[in-house]
């Protein structure tokens, strides 16, 4: 049973993620006044990726972009999607936060082990910002494990059928909705793949196959992060009604990216470190004297 | 000049037409016209086309303008780079027959000799409808298998390399970015 549950998870990742960055892009070329690309872009760039005849750049290279795409996938099937949970009991937040390490370290190994030198500097930008936005996470996030007294995501879900996080802690929820943009690497945080100044940074060296595993492991990682997000801030529900919020978060982030330009890198630290942790222990500081709605 | 294909060669040239990542070379004043293909008057997404930031990650190569003999290494420095259905399109007459330039002491006059060109566009330069009249041909060559430069680099490898000699006297470059 449970292998099939987390073969629908993996699929869901699979189609969900990859039509909605389709439609990302749609709504991007929208706010451009742009026609855009079909929905179905995305797929057709993944399956074209694995179809060229691409460069290995020695072994380190081929096992970090394995272990990248290994390691979230990993990470997805742990996450409860609504009421679709693959490993229940075991869908505990620090499980998913260590799992999803293995991911990003996997793809900073390979990158680097490319020898491109703009690879490394994607790549030490990426874990820079990754230091940046995981601080203000967490604390948000300690706020409600410690109010629930639980770290289980399926608990912390099913514990706000009266009403969702993101009103009992709207600071909490607004901290961690800035982190997410960190972490999907949306619009002004978007410095560690620039392609203007570093030649999309990480993808550097990225020729055919490891391109399309890469672009794979992308919508995998944007499945968690959004899920992560989903399932703590904005309550439980079936798996079609998390689906749906799903989308809304996404169509958010989406359009807030669509029209800011890009922080340098000191920036985006200097920017989590005041604003976003400054509010994340203020809710702390909320819900230690009890101050929830 | 036409290859046999398998059925799966003819599935991965369907997607090829559909999702071409570009790499241009803007030696001269063609890069000019891109922008406007690019941004929302014509909108080159919706064909799924895009810039990308390296060769490794493209699939067109866009010479656009006139080559010198110190470009001419960089961009076969860039082709070789460029993994493997790869397609070049020239842009201008000045990739064709050296255009305006044709008599200076430095220009490369026919691209065609040094690596292999898939598709020309005339004019000088072309313009945005132009350039989309060429891209539609290029989906078509491309999905009927007719682009096949990548394969001619391959089998006649030792003309274009004598072509490159000849001209450039050597292929590497000097310089503090490739040594």
């Amino acid at each position: 049973m449970t292998i099939f549950k987390v073969a629908a998870v993996l699929l869901t990742g699979f189609f969900v993620g990859l039509t909605l960055e389709g439609i990302a892009r749609k709504i991007i070329a929208r706010v451009q006044r742009r026609y855009g690309p079909p929905w179905y872009q995305n797929f057709i760039d993944v399956f074209k990726a694995l179809s060229k005849h691409g460069f290995s750049h020695g072994w380190i290279f081929d096992f970090g972009v394995l272990m990248a795409l290994g390691g979230v996938i990993a990470t997805l099937s742990f996450v409860p999607l609504g009421n679709l949970v693959a490993f229940p009991g075991l869908d505990n937040v620090f499980v998913v936060l260590y799992l999803f390490a293995v991911g990003a370290l996997g793809m900073a190994m390979g990158m680097v082990g490319s020898g491109n030198p703009n690879a490394s500097i994607g790549v030490a930008r990426a874990l820079t910002q990754m230091l940046g936005y995981e601080v203000p996470y967490l604390v948000s996030l300690a706020a409600i494990i410690f109010y629930y007294k639980t770290s289980s995501i399926s608990n912390l879900m099913n514990l706000q059928a009266d009403s969702w996080n993101l009103f009992k802690m709207p600071i909490g929820a607004a901290v961690a909705f800035i982190s997410l943009m960190g972490m999907l690497g949306k619009k002004p945080f978007d410095t560690p793949i620039a392609p203007a100044e570093i030649a999309s940074g990480p993808m550097v060296e990225l020729s055919s196959k490891y391109m399309g595993l890469l672009m794979l492991m992308h919508t995998f990682s944007i499945f968690v992060e959004i899920s992560l997000f989903v399932d703590i801030f904005l309550g439980g529900g079936s798996y079609l009604v998390f689906l749906l919020k799903f989308t809304v978060v996404w169509i958010i982030a989406t359009l807030i990216s669509a029209v800011l330009p890009r922080f340098r890198i000191e920036q985006v630290v200097k920017f989590y470190w005041r604003v976003p942790l400054g509010l994340a222990f203020l809710q702390a500081f909320f819900v230690l004297i009890g101050w929830v709605f | 000049m036409s290859y046999e294909r398998t059925i799966w060669e003819k599935i991965a040239d369907n997607l090829r037409s559909r999702s071409m990542w570009m790499l241009h070379y803007c030696t001269g004043c063609g890069a000019v016209e891109l922008p406007p293909s690019m941004t929302s008057r014509f909108d080159m997404e919706r064909l799924g086309m895009g810039p990308m930031a390296t060769p490794r990650q493209a699939d067109i190569f866009l010479i656009t303008g006139y080559l010198s003999v110190k470009t001419l290494r960089r961009v076969i420095y860039t082709y070789e780079q460029m993994p493997d259905p790869k397609y070049v399109v020239g842009f201008g007459s000045c990739t064709i027959n050296g255009g305006i330039y044709y008599d200076s002491y430095a220009t490369i006059n026919r691209v065609d000799y040094y690596i292999p060109v898939d598709l020309y566009i005339a004019g000088c330069m072309p313009r945005p409808e132009a350039i989309f009249e060429a891209f539609t041909e290029l989906m078509r060559m491309i999905r009927k298998g007719e682009a096949i430069g990548w394969k001619k680099y391959k089998e006649n490898y030792e003309w274009y390399k004598q072509n490159q000699l000849k001209s450039l006297g050597e292929v590497y470059v000097h310089d503090e970015f490739h040594e």
